[in-house]
């Protein structure tokens, strides 16, 4: 753990960066704490989603099932359906994430931004302090943006109005962009891109990003496009 | 809000053991099996396709409806700086600031 502390102490530019993307979703944790409590719930349900799911998506999904009146199992499978990816980047920032202990706590601190600041950094010991950083960094702001939200209420009440609904997309692309520049990942991302937003308005949230796995049929397809690992490490 | 709170904290718990299960599934399998490098590429190609996919619907719709102007405009700014390599800090706040402002000026 101490490495990591280092190795962000050296590296004030991915410092810095993860500290902006904390910074903006804590303002959404606070949002999402004062619209859950404003739909009925009690105060305490907003924070224990964000201790134990600790999943953006998902916990606004849950919440606007349930205040809608919804059947607690069918929050629960929507939350789930919406969480499933995880699998799939597990494998991906694997070698980063720790045994033993470690991995308990560093699977849960795996989500969208924390996956995708590792990606963008080479593998090895930037890797796992971005993704480290990242993650636990994260993990206290939207937990303490929450319980701000939650318990005293918000003057943020509408974070689009501060563009930060952008935000958070803006953030994942710059992300993954160097890995776009790979012609056969752009391919692939771009088909998944094309299928995810052609099935959005008909299926529900999670599926249209799953099927997106399609797209990478396309990189199995091209030939010989498998068999330059190093292409993907940008 | 019709249940109960026993039925709320037993629901967000499942919630939160399934997300856990998924997300430890990755890291642990990974130790059983060894991976051809080959499925490994596939597999971080899979990520930035996910990832993709998330900042394409993040971006256009909310709830299953394209509902919006400012945020793909702010997204679309955002994302020619980063092509163009500008830092993180920029792209981050030009998308945001794109976005608040177009909304300022009355687009949804």
């Amino acid at each position: 753990m101490r490495s990591i502390y280092r190795t962000l102490r050296a590296d004030r530019a991915l410092a810095r960066d993860i500290a902006l993307v904390c910074v903006a979703d804590a303002v959404v944790g606070l949002s999402f704490g004062a619209i859950a409590v404003g739909e009925g719930l009690p105060v305490w349900a907003p924070m224990l989603l964000s201790v134990v799911v600790f999943a953006g998506a998902a916990q606004f999904m849950f919440v606007g099932l349930v205040a809608s009146g919804g059947n607690p199992v069918a929050a629960v499978l929507a939350g789930l359906l919406v969480n499933v990816r995880h699998v799939v980047f597990g494998f991906t920032v694997g070698d980063v994430v720790g045994r033993g202990w470690q991995r308990l706590a560093g699977s849960h601190v795996m989500v969208d931004e924390s996956v995708a600041f590792a990606l963008a950094q080479p593998a090895g010991q930037r890797r796992r302090a971005a993704y480290w950083g990242c993650g636990v960094a994260l993990f206290v702001c939207w937990n303490v943006g929450v319980l701000a939200g939650a318990s005293i209420g918000t003057v943020v009440s509408d974070p689009a109005a501060l563009g930060l609904d952008a935000a958070f997309p803006a953030v994942l692309l710059a992300l993954v962009l160097p890995a776009l520049r790979d012609r056969t990942t752009a391919l692939a991302a771009g088909t998944g891109v094309a299928i995810a937003l052609a099935t959005a308005p008909f299926l529900q949230a999670g599926l249209p990003v799953l099927l997106a796995l399609a797209g990478v049929v396309v990189a199995l397809a091209r030939p010989g496009s498998t068999s330059r690992p190093e292409e993907v490490t940008a | 809000m019709t249940m109960s709170e026993t039925t709320l904290v037993a629901a967000v718990l499942v919630l939160g053991v399934g997300t856990f299960a998924f997300r430890y599934a990755g890291p642990a399998l990974r130790d059983r099996v060894t991976l051809p490098p080959r499925v490994e590429r596939l597999l971080g190609v899979s990520t930035v396709v996910l990832l993709a996919a998330l900042v394409a619907t993040a971006t256009m719709l909310d709830g299953g409806e394209f509902d919006s102007v400012a945020r793909p405009a702010g997204v679309v700014v955002g994302a020619v700086l980063a092509w163009r390599r500008a830092p993180f800090v920029v792209v981050v706040l030009a998308a945001a600031g794109t976005a608040a402002v177009l909304r300022l000026l009355g687009l949804p």
